[in-house]
């Protein structure tokens, strides 16, 4: 399975998000944020950083970036698109996914290893879970707070699309304890915490990130064998 | 030349940590009289010309579209700029 990674001016975490579409068995594309195609990819990963700068609002100008043209209308085909940190943010700002990312309710930048409860394993990119399995993944923002009006929050909860919940303290004053959802059909998932940087021993908390990577594999064999 | 001055808040339901964080630096500085802060953006779009009703209908779509996202902030004003053009605010 081919997966593009876009590089915006100012991602950080395209390397490490290639690396990790390596180490489940994938191929990793390298896409760029000027790019009018896509490449022929089976899958899209919006990594972690800070596209141009941070600039008016985490992601609000990479969203209009001639390579979203085409990540947002594969999004709504069905093509599987992960946002992680800045990607999220993205995403959110491409109403891809609902809410927003707001500066932490500390004002404080966190950089731990976060607990997480994983809320739905019938995502695209969480399948190879268990719903309700606990991972732990690093987690590393200044704007991560998820903020929705009381009505999305509702429907979100009551569609099953959290996908990821915090454990153990809020980090970011995230409504809900949130830290990921994703869209009605399940191939578009955003979350603040950083799956890429666990996905191989000695290398960061342990390897429960690379199951994102490898349920986006898997989900792309079974339909291959269902067609 | 003229101007179009467009403000954006944040929702008053939102959190502004920012705002928040500036309420808390005032009494330090003897400032003690004000309660609360909210701090939002004030962007200034230059076009040739006049600013006629066609402009400011087109910076209210830029204001919409790319300069506030509805989910958090609201588009407060978006007027053309008092006094001569090019003048300093």
């Amino acid at each position: 399975m081919r997966i593009g990674v876009v590089t915006f001016p100012g991602s950080l975490d395209d390397g490490d998000a290639r690396r990790a579409v390596r180490l489940a068995g994938g191929e990793p594309v390298a896409l760029w944020h000027a790019d009018a195609d896509l490449h022929g990819v089976d899958a899209v990963v919006l990594p972690g950083g800070f596209s141009y700068g941070d600039y008016l609002r985490c992601g609000a100008i990479a969203r209009f970036s001639p390579v979203m043209s085409e990540v947002i209308a594969g999004a709504q085909r069905g093509l599987p698109v992960l946002g992680i940190c800045n990607g999220f943010q993205v995403l959110c700002e491409s109403h891809l996914l609902p809410g927003a990312l707001v500066r932490n309710d500390h004002q404080k930048f966190v950089c731990k290893d976060q607990r997480l409860r994983v809320e739905s394993a019938s995502t695209l990119w969480t399948s190879a879970f268990e719903a309700g399995q606990e991972i732990v993944v690093p987690l590393k923002n200044g704007e991560g707070g998820f903020v929705a009006d009381e009505d999305t929050l509702d429907r979100l909860e009551g569609e099953g699309r959290v996908v990821f919940r915090y454990l153990g303290g809020n980090p970011n004053g995230s409504l809900r304890d949130i830290a990921g959802i994703a869209n009605e059909r399940g191939n578009v998932v955003g979350l603040m915490p950083h799956p890429e940087h666990a996905v191989e021993v000695g290398y960061g908390p342990g390897t429960d990130g690379l199951e994102l990577f490898t349920s986006v594999i898997a989900s792309a064999l079974v339909s291959a064998v269902g067609a | 030349m003229g101007r179009v001055v467009i403000d954006v808040m944040p929702k008053p339901e939102i959190l502004d940590p920012q705002g928040k964080a500036v309420v808390g630096a005032l009494p330090r500085l003897g400032f003690t009289g004000f309660t609360g802060v909210r701090q939002g953006k004030r962007f200034e779009l230059e076009v040739e010309g006049e600013v006629t009703d066609e402009v400011l209908a087109e910076a209210r779509k830029a204001a919409e579209t790319l300069l506030s996202n509805p989910v958090i902030e609201d588009v407060v004003s978006v007027r053309a700029a008092d006094g001569a053009a090019g003048a300093g605010a």
